[in-house]
Parts: structure tokens; sequence; C-alpha cells
């Protein structure tokens, strides 16, 4: 894990200054209003960017020791609390739709595989091959347009979900009909992606010896599929479910702007916008730790459901 | 006789119809009390403080907190001659001695949020940090007040501001909406760095919350200076950076208006969606969209070039087209288009490429390049990665100027590389460029296009507009000004590397309740929200 995130380190922070221009420069000059080139001269000395290159990268490195990450170069603000802002919207996002896409992965990957060849297959493989070819914005906006057309045509007042985030705790009713649609947004390509995997995986396992023991001894389909068939396939879906969640935490980039949710990806996107390298050095290194974290918990799953597999 | 009662009869009920909907129409338009106006923003906020953001991010949210010494006119923000008092009291002065000293009186009784009374100290403190700020300390716009030579105050209720010299340029300037007043005891107690994550204001509104990403939030203020005022007992101000997302929070009643502007396609999807639920205000706007050549670089370091890429451009045509779907619309000088400095059409027209002949304009331009040797060149052409009205326009003068045998190749850049093209690396030939003031102030505006001004990128020198806007600076009458201001604007237009092509153009739809708002010729002006109310 840690040269992973020491190599992450060395990449964003030099990629980031390879490319031209400056946060003060979109900060002062973008609106085209009058600027001082003195007090974008000055910004850059307040934000250390006129430090040698080789000084800021000490300072961004020590950070992590002293656990000060850094001020937001745009707002000015801790980055730990910009990040903390946004953080749960996000979790609650991938948390919701990785729910809609096991909800609806697993049962129907499983009746694909044991209905194989049958119209039910057809069916099942039509609709996740649509929800892996539909990118889950464009379906976003179509969710979008559909409310405010259909809300109007039925009701005769146009009707969209809120485009501000309240907390769960504080009104479940209105968070949930902001975050709902993002969700099936995104769950759908998501349990698109798990579907097949799981109908593959169990028609892989089905063809297994110990299936057809089990068969030829007499055993209730039921069961072999639930008990023996289903929790070994599981295997390869669980590494799928645990990418796409990690993708999911700074990955909605622009799911997020469609619905415009507060969330990390809409941060990533403002902060390399703006140019404000110590918010994206910082996004970058969490969605890296995410991954990793995702990818170890992962593996402990595996050793639950494979008692094969063991780490040494 | 029966028929001349008949027709008295027909007329008093007439009249008596007429009086009733006068009064039904009177009453309609009296402001209603209450209701939270929720309105959307489509940039972000990068500090609360007026005096170094530049940004409407920050404007429209935040400056309903905050007074101004005096501000345009909420209910005639159109006109960018009329100022009103805000914290100061009668009417904007006009200068004394000659035009350099402005006396202004400053209203009693007046406090910030936090109860401390707001007085000429406090105003002394504001422009002092603004005007002549300790080292070290940022003022966005201190170059502003260059005329500036002292700010006293003889007494607790009264200001005195005394200028080097006249200039027409003082009184736009000290109505910027970026000028926040502040507590001169914040300011002693906390620093000048207090007010970036700090609001304490004496605005039509106290601050509720800044959830970042999200939105800001303010409930009235029932101690502000201006009777009866708010209305409103508080905003919302739902950060939004997406366009169609702005848009279909209005559609949806998420938000009842935006502030910045929409192009005619968003407005047009609006008003037939909803009908008459959406009011639509339309202005010219204080930015002018431009392009700028590159003189350091062979051929545009030749006048001819340049004057023939200027000569190429069919700007009245585009007035009538590109104004269908994008934010542009009007032909004007550098002056913007409605002031009493501008150019008239007559004197535009003199201009060139600015003459209604456009095949004798492009003719001349095509006789100029083969004379320069530069008939048919490929050059960079580089631009702003956003649409509007950037990239729409850039693509219509990839078209115009292919129209006299040049070949420009567009480089479409995102924001901060296209900025480090323009100001530091200057590896273009020809780019796009822009003036979007605040507050409609020519002769603070047209800095601009002087060769030696620190937001002029096309590397020309000429000292002659130096001296020209030297004059125009310190010239008394408008009279005078606007002499001089031809003199200006022809030099600028014969030798400089840049030249206009069309002045932007504000569409503001919103829905039909939001009244008593006005739209201004700047997305920066009258957002203090006081005389905004709902009629639900």
């Amino acid at each position: 894990m840690l040269p992973t995130l020491v190599g992450a380190a060395i990449l964003v922070f030099f990629l980031l200054r390879a490319i031209p221009g400056d946060v003060c420069e979109v900060r002062l000059a973008g609106s085209g209003l009058y600027v001082d080139e003195a007090e974008i001269e000055l910004c850059r000395e307040k934000l250390g960017l006129a430090k040698p290159l080789i000084a800021q990268f000490f300072d961004f490195i020590t950070g992590y020791f002293t656990w000060d990450l850094g001020d937001s170069m745009w707002t000015g603000k801790p980055v730990t609390e910009e990040i903390g802002i946004r953080f749960p919207l996000s979790l609650q996002v991938a948390i919701m739709a990785t729910v809609v896409a096991v909800v609806f992965a697993i049962p129907l990957g499983a009746i694909s595989a044991i209905k194989q060849d049958t119209w039910i297959d057809y069916a099942v493989r039509t609709f996740s091959i649509a929800g892996i070819a539909m990118p889950s914005f464009w379906l976003g906006i179509l969710i979008i347009l559909g409310l405010l057309i259909g809300t109007q045509h039925f009701f005769g007042t146009p009707w969209m979900p809120p485009i501000d985030y309240v907390p769960l705790y504080e009104d479940p009713l209105r968070n949930l009909s902001q975050l709902i649609w993002p969700a099936v947004a995104t769950g759908y390509r998501y349990s698109a992606v798990a579907t097949r995997m799981t109908r593959s995986a169990l028609l892989e396992v089905l063809r297994e010896d110990y299936i057809r023991t089990a068969r030829a001894k007499g055993m209730i389909e039921k069961i072999i599929i639930n008990r023996h068939a289903l929790k070994n396939s599981m295997l390869p879906v669980l590494t799928i479910i645990g990418i796409e969640f990690a993708f999911l935490m700074g990955g909605l980039v622009v799911t997020e702007q469609v619905f415009n949710l507060n969330g990390i990806g809409k941060l990533f996107v403002e902060s390399v916008q703006a140019q404000d390298f110590a918010m994206t050095q910082q996004l970058v290194m969490l969605v890296v730790l995410i991954a990793l974290l995702t990818n170890f918990v992962v593996d402990l799953i595996y050793a639950w459901l494979d008692p094969r597999i063991r780490y040494g | 006789m029966k028929k001349s009662i008949f027709k008295m009869f027909v007329m008093a009920t007439a009249g008596l119809v007429f009086a009733l909907t006068g009064v039904l129409s009177a009453s309609a338009a009296t402001p209603k009390r209450g209701g939270i106006l929720n309105f959307v923003v489509g940039s972000k906020i990068p500090s609360y403080d007026g005096h170094i953001e530049s940004t409407f991010g920050m404007i429209h949210p935040i400056r309903p907190f905050y007074s101004l010494l005096f501000r345009v006119n909420p209910d005639n923000p159109a006109d960018p001659t009329d100022f009103l008092c805000d914290v100061c009291e009668g009417s904007v002065p006009a200068g004394a001695k000659g035009g350099t000293e402005y006396t202004f009186k400053i209203r009693k009784g007046l406090q910030f949020h936090n109860g401390a009374p707001l007085n000429a100290h406090d105003v002394k403190a504001t422009f002092d940090k603004i005007v002549f700020p300790p080292e070290g300390v940022p003022s966005n716009r201190k170059a502003m007040f260059r005329m500036v030579d002292s700010i006293v105050v003889p007494d607790d209720h009264t200001i005195v501001f005394t200028l080097k010299f006249p200039s027409g340029a003082f009184i736009p300037a000290m109505g910027m909406p970026f000028n926040f007043i502040y507590s001169k005891k914040d300011l002693d107690d906390n620093g000048y760095d207090w007010h970036k994550k700090n609001i304490n204001g004496s605005g039509a509104f106290i601050f509720v919350e800044h959830v970042a990403g999200s939105h800001v939030s303010g409930k009235r203020n029932p101690n502000y200076h201006h009777e009866g005022k708010p209305y409103l007992d508080g905003f919302k101000a739902i950060s939004a950076p997406k366009m169609s997302i702005r848009l279909q929070a209005i559609r949806g009643d998420r938000a009842a208006i935006e502030f910045r502007g929409f192009p005619p396609k968003a407005r047009d999807d609006l008003v037939n969606a909803l009908g008459d639920k959406i009011t639509v205000q339309e202005s010219d706007w204080n930015c002018a969209l431009m392009f700028t050549a590159n003189v350091r670089r062979k051929p545009f370091d030749d006048p001819r070039v340049r004057r023939a890429l200027t000569l190429a451009v069919d700007r009245y045509e585009a007035s009538q087209y590109l104004a269908n779907i994008a934010i542009v619309k009007t032909v004007g000088g550098i002056v913007f288009p409605s002031h009493p400095l501008a150019a008239t059409a007559a004197e535009l027209e003199a201009m060139p490429g600015f003459s209604k002949d456009i095949e004798a304009s492009r003719a001349e331009a095509r006789a100029l390049l083969k004379e320069a040797g530069a008939d048919g060149i490929e050059f960079d052409f580089n631009n702003r990665g956003v649409d509007q009205p950037y990239k729409v326009v850039g693509t219509w003068l990839v078209d115009q100027w292919r129209q006299v045998g040049l070949k420009p190749i567009q480089r479409v850049q995102p924001s901060p590389q296209f900025y480090a093209t323009l100001r530091k690396k200057h590896d273009f030939d020809v780019s796009v460029d822009f003036n979007c003031q605040s507050i409609v102030n020519p002769i603070a505006d047209v800095t601009k296009f002087l060769c030696s001004a620190g937001n002029h990128y096309s590397g020309c020198e000429n000292p002659k507009l130096d001296e020209i806007y030297g004059r125009l600076l310190r010239a008394e009458s408008q009279d005078q000004q606007r002499v001089i201001m031809r003199e200006f604007e022809s030099e600028a237009f014969d030798t400089g590397g840049t030249a206009l092509t069309l002045w932007w153009y504000k569409i503001n739809p919103h829905r039909s309740y939001v009244k008593g708002w006005k739209i201004a010729p700047s997305h920066y002006l009258n957002q203090s929200l006081d005389q905004i109310w709902l009629d639900k």
C-alpha cells in the first residue's frame, strides 16, 4: 500500500504543476475585470506558489506527518474541512448505487444463468447490455428531463429533484428525493456490469463436477444454487462491486454535475478547473486510498467466501 | 337624446372599469412581504472579501450582507450614471474645488449586524484598505483609485475624499459593488484577513450559513437602514456550476432566478415551457468580446495585417444572426454603448471595421494582406474553452477571416491554460480577449486598450495612447471627456493590437413571481436584493 501511495503523491504533485496556469490567474483574472499584475504576484506569494518546486513538494509531504493537509488555494479553508462537507454525500450515493446494483444484479444474473438461452435470459442480457452502453450521466439527463416534462404533462407543474443537499438525518424524504435519481442512474450501469459477471461466473460454477455430483445424488436444485453454486460464483462479482464502489467515491465526476450533487466528484472538477493544486492533490490521494482500502476489504471477504484462500 | 345618454353610460362604465383596473394593477404592484428567494449561482466563492475578489460567484451570494457608500439606482440600474446613496445621506455629491473634493454625509443610526454602530470612521477604514492597503495586503482594484490623495473624517458623520486631480472615473469607481463597508473595529481587532472568512455587514440580509459548494443563506435584517426593506424574509443562493442545471432549476421552480444571464436558446426554452410564468429582462452587458493580435510575432507586427483582421469582420450581420445563438448583440466602440461617452452610430461607422459596406472593407483587407505579403497565411487562434460566448464567437471569427483568404486554426483551451497563453507564454498569433467590468466606468474601462496596461496582451508599444489617456483621466467636463475619448478610440483602433467584435447581451429569464428586481448592464450590479419581493 505504502509504495502505491508514495508513487501517487509524486505523480500527482509534479503532473499538476506541469500544466500551464495557476489558481491566482483564474481567481483574479478569470472574470475579465481589471487586475493588477502585482496583485497576482502577491497572491502567488501568499499561497506558496512562488517557492521553488522542491520546497513546495517538501511542504506537501511533511503535511502527512503533521496531519496538516493544507488549505484550499481557492477558498483558504482547510482541505479536510472542504472534503468533510462533501464526503457524506458521495458515500451515501455510492452506498445507494451499490444497493441498487446488488439488488438487481445478483437475482437477475442468477436467473439469467439458470434460464440460459431462454427468453428470460435474452431479456436480462438485453437489459444489462443497455445499461453498459448507456453512460450514467446521459441517463441522468434523461431522468431530469423526463421528470420535468412528465410532471408538467400529468400534474400541470414541472417538478425536478432538489438541487441542494440535506443530510438524511435532517430530512429523510428530501434527502432521498434528491439522491435516489443519481443512485438509479449510476446503479443501473453498475448493476448491468455486475449482472453479466454474476451470470457468467454462475454458469461456470454450474458446470463444475461438484455441482454435477450434487445433482446426481438428487439434491434439490434450489439448495444447489443457493448453497453451493451462488456463493462460489461470488468471487469475481465481489471484485467488480469493490472496483465500482471505489470508482463511485471519486469518479462520479459528470453525474454529480448533472444532478448538482455537492460531492467529491464535483469538488474534483472544480479544483482542477481552478488549478487548486492543494485540493486536487489531496483528492487524488483520497481516491487512491479508498481504492486501496476497498481492495483490502475485498481480499478479506474473499477469504471468508472461499476458505481455501489464505494470506501468508 | 337617448343616444347621448347611452353614450354617456358606455363612457362612464368604461371609465369605471378603467379606474378599477388601475386600482387593481396598482395594488398588484404593491410589494408583498415575506418569502425566501432561491436563486442559482454558476460560480464558486473564493473568499468573502469583496476588496480582493473579482468573481460574481462571490458578489451574488455575499453582496446582500453588505452596504456600499452609494450604489447604482436599484430602480434604474440601466442608467450608468444614476447613483443613489446607500450609507451616505442625500444625493451623491458633485465634486467641489474644481472636482477635487467630495464630501459625503453618513446616515445616523446605522449599525452592523453585530450591533456595532456604523459611522464615517468605518467608511474611512474601508476605503483606506481599498485605496491605501498596507504592504502585503491585497486590494484588487486599488489602481482604480489612483486619483485619490487623501481620505479625512472631520466628524463622525462626514467623510471627505480629496483627489490629486479631477477625474470622471472617481464616482463610478466608488460605486463599484465590491466596495463593501467593513467595520473599523473588525479590521483593527482582527486584521485585514478576517473578512475573507467572516461576514459582518450592514446590508439588507444577515448571514446565516455557507455550506461550501452547496449554498449560502441569509435572513432579513430588521435594522436595515432603507426603511421598510428588505421585503424578503431571506434568500438562499444555491451553487450550480452547470448551466443546464440552472436552467432546469428555474423550470422546476427549485430556483426563481439566476442573475448572470442565459443564452437566447435557454430563454426560448423556458418561455416555451412555462409561458407567462416566466418574465424575461434583457440589457446590453458591460462586457465586450474582442480579439488581440500578438504584435511580438510576424506578420502581426505589421499594422496592415492587424487592420485587415478587423476589416474582415462583419459586426452588423453578426449582431443580427449571432445574437440568436450567443450572448452577444450590440455593435459598439470601446465605450459601453448607451453611455454618454460612447461613439454615435455615425462616429462608429467611420472607424476601421465598422463600415456597413462589408464588401468594400473586405476588399481593403485583401489588398492590405497582399501588400504586407500575408495573404492566405495560416495562423494560430487561441480561444477559451467556454461555450458562451467564446467558442461560438470564435468559430464565427474563423469564418469571417476565411472570407479574406486567411486560414486561422482555432486552439481551444481550458481557462487556466488560455490565460497562461495570453498573459505569460504569449505563444499565440491571435487570441480571443474580453473586457468585462462591474460598474460602467468608461474612463477606467478603456485602460484595457492601453498598450502599457497589465491586462493588455498584444505586446504593442504606443506612448501616444498613454498621453491621450492622461488627458482623458483629468478632463473635467463630459464634453471634454467625449472629445478626448474619440481621439483615444481612434488611436487605439488604428494602431493597437486589440479589436472589438460585439458587446455582450444579458438575458435574464426568471419566474414571474419575482418582482422588484431590474436588470443592470452588469451581472455584478443591483445585487443587494433589498428591493425584491415575491408575488406568490
